[in-house]
């Protein structure tokens, strides 16, 4: 009895669309709010360490002295926690998935220096003296 | 009598997708006696919560294994807000529940698939998954992840789910029910899958009792100890629970008992997302756990029963985890439905029995 649905199934899929997608060659367009990978606005964000304490993964890494920020990507699980720890929103979950690399390595954003608050600290320096 | 010899099963078989091993004595084709061992991908997630903070535990108890990977994360958040005397959202508990069942779904249609296979029925194999993939995708318009969802947070939920990606996924279940009763009876009444489980690996109600097995293990032995009946957490909101029992305690019982338990699963879903009312899904849970604060706390997973303890110190972090994993609870009645079954029929009733070692030795 239920060999004869089955076989009316496998009949019916012989002669339907595949439901598997042959991928890379087609691209599945990801659903609205899929957690692919995390990307920095690097302009926005303010180096406060705030998204590695609440990195269970240890991904992150803020370097002050040398403003920059880092993710490596092979030990990010995308659980999106430091998205939502970020004060400045900076931090973004993008939905499209981290592409393919050849060698491991980290994801380094350097913070350009801000002018106009080192022009201001001149300015203070020179009050002072 | 025959020759008594060893044979070493595990812990990589085909039939196993975990690491378990097996010493089976045999005499001539009959197994006389299983011998367990496990300790192979031990990797001490409960002693973790020393150095995790309580809230980002929850993507290290997720983690404990990745078929029930959305009931380890709110068997986990569910403790902790207990400790904490947390009111979660009516809204935050039925997409608990709703999501809850779902992964259940997918777990009972792996492990369904991995069954077909086993007795080399590929194209009913095939098509099980094919229908677990829809199951997947349903998690992935829901949460954005397709197998560790990352959803739960102490508190409740850490999105809400728009009205129309529910309309969505109801739509997606009821197409999945009807597409998957089909299988069902292929499962349930043919021939070939008959012969290979019926009368195997009989595991009688008292055994069952004794034994203490949980999940539908213990069902298809006629044990009724599924937790849902309890009420717990979400679960209170059912308007009606009956657990799926079977009386055969055979391979082919547990079969049963789980091929029902999806369609069970389907309607349980429906339920919540029908009776769901606007809401928010969380509230903000801030500052440690108080000193001394314990909580236990008990959810059906799709292999049985599950049970967490934690006690906090005062700060950020728990003093001490417990969690007490179904398949660990079954290993005795696996043992038990070996004995002096045929060398034939080892893979069929450990994959019957559907052990998750990676829950076992978190």
């Amino acid at each position: 009895m239920g060999m004869f649905e089955l076989g009316g199934m496998t009949l019916k899929w012989l002669f339907h669309k595949p439901a598997t997608k042959q991928y890379p060659q087609v691209q599945v367009p990801p659903y609205p709010g899929r957690r692919g990978h995390i990307e920095n606005d690097i302009q926005t964000c303010i180096l406060c360490s705030r998204c590695v304490k609440g990195c269970p993964a240890d991904a992150l890494e803020v370097d002050r002295k040398n403003r920059t920020w880092s993710i490596n990507l092979y030990r990010c699980i995308q659980c999106e926690n430091c998205v939502r720890v970020c004060p400045t929103h900076s931090l973004t979950m993008s939905e499209e998935l981290a592409g393919p690399t050849t060698h491991i390595s980290a994801i380094v954003h350097t913070k350009p220096e801000d002018t106009s608050k080192k022009k201001v600290s001149k300015n203070d320096s020179s009050k002072q003296s | 009598m025959g020759k008594r010899s060893v044979i070493p099963f595990g812990p990589q078989h085909p039939v196993l997708p975990e690491p378990v091993h097996l010493d089976l004595a045999v005499e001539d084709e009959k197994v006389v006696k299983a011998i367990p061992q496990i300790g192979f991908i031990h990797r001490g997630l409960e002693k973790l919560t020393e150095t995790h903070d309580y809230q980002n535990y929850v993507y290290v108890a997720e983690r404990i294994c990745g078929i029930c990977s959305f009931g380890h994360s709110l068997g986990y958040c569910e403790t902790i807000e207990q400790m904490m005397d947390v009111d979660v959202p009516m809204r935050a508990q039925k997409i608990r529940v709703m999501l809850h069942e779902i992964s259940r779904i997918q777990s009972h249609l792996l492990w369904l698939g991995l069954t077909a296979d086993a007795f080399g029925f590929e194209s009913l194999f095939m098509h099980v998954w094919r229908l677990r993939e829809n199951v997947l995708d349903i998690f992935e318009m829901t949460t954005g992840g397709r197998v560790i969802l990352s959803i739960n947070k102490v508190g409740g939920l850490v999105r809400d789910i728009s009205d129309d990606v529910l309309s969505q996924v109801e739509s997606k279940l009821v197409s999945l029910k009807d597409e998957y009763q089909q299988i069902e009876k292929t499962f349930l009444s043919n021939s070939s899958v008959k012969s290979r489980t019926v009368g195997v690996g009989v595991i009688s109600h008292d055994q069952a009792e004794n034994l203490g097995m949980v999940g539908p293990f213990a069902r298809a032995s006629h044990v009724n100890n599924d937790v849902r009946c309890l009420g717990i957490g979400g679960y209170r909101l059912l308007s009606d629970f009956v657990p799926i029992l079977d009386t055969t305690g055979d391979c082919y019982g547990r079969i049963r008992v789980r091929c029902k338990e999806v369609v069970q699963s389907i309607d349980i879903a429906l339920e919540m997302i029908r009776s769901l009312s606007s809401g928010s899904v969380s509230v903000d849970v801030k500052g440690p756990i108080p000193d001394g604060a314990q909580a236990v706390n008990l959810l059906e997973q799709p292999r049985g029963e599950c049970f967490y303890y934690s006690l906090g110190n005062g700060t950020q972090y728990l003093e001490r985890m417990r969690m007490r994993t179904p398949s660990s609870e079954n290993l005795a009645g696996m043992v038990a439905a070996l004995q002096g079954c045929d060398l034939a029929d080892v893979n069929m009733i450990i994959l019957t029995i559907d052990p998750c070692i990676s829950c076992t030795e978190r």
